[in-house]
């Protein structure tokens, strides 16, 4: 052990109960820090799973086309006319016309996982009692599970039964209630005038109230009859291996099929923005807890040093250098430090499990009915840097005044 | 050990202290030669700049004018990080008032300057220690702490510690000040016979005219001025 630290060590006993607040109070500040920051990013990185669990990670809609436009030449009535292509000037194409090509030529991307094809509509949905507008779904749904979490999301009734069943039907589980529907209860769909009947064959629950409220799949083939499309699509759904490539890869995509490719977290901006600022903020909040323990942590140094003027007198006599004086005080910043982080981290991890068993039911922007946390090594880093910063930057002016004092000054009681 | 001439030498040494109105001229061109292996007893009455030449030459306060050699180099001038070096290596030092650590024991306060020199192995500290706490009478105390010895027993721990790096010079500001006749005895004993032994110049501070008497040289001060 160096001498400076045997010294630190002794000197820390000196002040025990200041050392002990700025210790706790580190220990606070760390662990909140870690407990907040494992909460917002749990609810954020859950609000992305539900997004891509049912939107998927990127969605292939409009066909683009660069528009050309006839241009006379000055002066030369009834001229020949040139076709150019519109700077900036796009034609926008709703729909896919050939799901089937691009499909294709989107699954020969390395990052793509899956791809479904969707044919939507808005249609009228009736039982006996009542009516609605919704929103329906043509998907093959295998090509669809591989797009979304819909397997996971069933809350009643069975896949396998839609499986066999061509005029099988998933509903949100807001629509069924509100329709009082059942998996094997019946309801007709009507578009343009011509209706069609179809069995519940389960419902799903996403969480997303926009989707659960108006969203009912039906096999693509049924859609293609009901909505009167033979071909085509509304858009394509994408999945990806690695989903925070989503933007660089639709930038891509783009490039080359010529539609339309949004990706989640530019669908999703508003809300993303909304949970960043929030996680950002909270650790802003947080962060004052280890500001004021570092306030503490000064203060104790400071009043230490004022302590053993003598002391360090002494030792310098012995041929102690400044820089040893000076180490004699970060040293006691550097253990308290520790300890607090430490024991922060601890806490930290602790109150996370604790926070993740707390019942909290949120349906909505997704579905939970307990806090979601996110356990990650870089929010204990986060922590323990911002401590760290804090705590050295409190005990390095203490220190520098120790180091500062001149023996001959301290002996004759003429220093500070 | 072996260099001939004093080992520590000053000259024309001044130092003021205070400020606007309150400045007193306290050393007054002050020289003087400290001998190997010989005690020198500084006397005189209060407030005539004893301590303040003490701090001198143990390098804890710079002069205003004048010089200090160590075995013949200048150092009055030197950067901080020498003349701390300087105070490691040839220096050991008794303060008039407060003397240790409290928080540690005696054998640690002992220790401290051996730990910072690093020349010996923490068992061969323990042992020097011990030996030289038990030449100050306090071979059964090593592990009290500063707080649970008296004034007198503080002191010797100190005189212990001065000793601990074997300084070429020992500067005590009135190290048998606070202690009895045989104690007295016993630490100027002990300071004299390392002066014969290793060759250390020990310079003290002394009212005490016993101590005086028994010394090699008596160096009388007064008002700032060796008489
Ligand atoms: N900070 C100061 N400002 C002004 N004068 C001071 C200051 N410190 C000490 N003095 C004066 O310097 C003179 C010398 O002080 P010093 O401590 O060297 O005396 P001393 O000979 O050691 O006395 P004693 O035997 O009482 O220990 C004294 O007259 C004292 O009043
Ligand atoms: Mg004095």
């Amino acid at each position: 052990m160096s001498p400076n630290l045997r010294i630190a060590l002794r000197f820390l006993t000196a002040r025990k109960r200041a050392m002990f607040m700025s210790l706790f109070g580190i220990m606070f500040g760390v662990g909140f820090f870690i407990v907040t920051q494992a909460q917002t990013s749990g609810f954020e990185s859950f609000f992305i799973k539900t997004i891509l669990g049912t939107n998927g990670a990127l969605r292939i809609e409009d066909r683009m086309q660069a528009t050309m436009f006839p241009m006379e030449a000055d002066g030369a009535a009834g001229g020949s006319d040139f076709l150019i292509a519109g700077e900036g000037g796009r034609k926008i194409i709703p729909g896919i016309e050939d799901p089937f090509r691009i499909s294709e030529a989107v699954r020969r991307f390395k990052n793509v996982s899956g791809v479904s094809i969707v044919l939507q509509g808005t249609v009228n949905l009736s039982t006996n009692v009542s009516g609605d507008s919704v929103r329906v779904q043509g998907v093959n749904i295998d090509d669809h599970l591989a797009v979304s979490d819909l397997a996971s999301q069933i809350v009643q009734g069975d896949l396998a039964d839609y499986r066999l069943t061509p005029a099988g039907a998933l509903v949100g589980s807001v629509l069924a209630s509100r329709q009082n529907l059942h998996p094997g209860d019946t309801f007709t769909l009507e578009w343009n005038g011509e209706a069609r009947r179809y069995r519940v064959s389960a419902v799903y629950e996403t969480g997303v109230s926009d989707i659960d409220r108006v969203r009912v799949y039906i096999h693509l083939a049924e859609a293609r009859s009901l909505l009167q499309k033979p071909t085509g699509a509304t858009f394509i759904q994408v999945n990806l291996f690695d989903h925070e490539r989503a933007p660089e890869d639709a930038v891509r995509i783009q490039e080359v099929i010529g539609h339309t490719v949004a990706p989640w977290q530019r669908r999703e901006k508003t809300w993303l923005d909304v949970f960043r600022a929030l996680r950002f903020s909270s650790a802003l909040t947080v962060s004052t807890i280890i500001l004021i323990s570092g306030l503490a942590m000064f203060n104790t140094l400071a009043m230490v040093v004022m302590e053993k003027t003598k002391d360090i007198a002494i030792l310098r006599s012995m041929g102690y250098t400044r820089r040893d004086i000076a180490r004699v005080f970060i040293w006691q910043g550097a253990i308290v430090l520790a300890a607090g982080a430490i024991l922060g981290c601890v806490f930290g991890a602790v109150a996370t499990y604790g926070v993740s068993k707390l019942p909290i039911r949120i349906r909505g922007i997704f579905s939970t009915d307990s806090f979601v946390v996110a356990w990650s090594p870089w929010h204990y880093v986060a922590a323990v840097t911002i401590a760290a910063v804090v705590v050295m930057a409190a005990s390095l002016i203490p220190a520098r005044r120790a180091a500062r004092l001149e023996p001959g000054d301290v002996i004759r009681g003429t220093a500070l | 050990m072996t260099a001939a001439g004093p080992v520590l030498r000053c000259a024309g040494l001044h130092r003021y202290l205070g400020h606007g109105a309150g400045r007193v001229h306290v050393l007054r061109g002050v020289s003087f030669e400290a001998e190997r292996g010989c005690v020198h007893a500084i006397v005189g009455p209060s407030g005539c700049g004893k301590s303040t030449l003490l701090y001198q030459l143990g390098l804890l306060d710079r002069p205003d004018d004048g010089q200090i050699w160590i075995n013949g180099e200048t150092i009055s001038n030197s950067s901080d990080a020498l003349r701390t070096a300087a105070r490691g290596r040839h220096l050991g030092f008794v303060f008039q008032f407060h003397f240790l650590l409290l928080e540690f024991t005696a054998l640690e306060n002992v220790m401290m300057p051996m730990r910072k020199f690093g020349r010996l192995d923490e068992a061969g500290m323990a042992t020097r220690a011990r030996r030289l706490l038990d030449e100050v009478g306090l071979g059964d105390k090593t592990h009290r702490l500063g707080t649970e010895l008296s004034g007198g027993e503080q002191q010797r721990v100190a005189v212990a510690r001065a000793l601990a790096n074997e300084p070429a010079v020992i500067l005590a500001d009135e190290p048998t000040g606070n202690l009895d006749q045989s104690n007295s005895a016993m630490v100027f004993d002990l300071l004299a016979r390392l002066a014969r032994e290793n060759g250390q110049a020990v310079v003290l501070v002394t009212h005490n005219p016993e101590i005086a008497r028994r010394s090699d040289r008596v160096l009388a001060m007064r008002d700032g001025v060796f008489v």
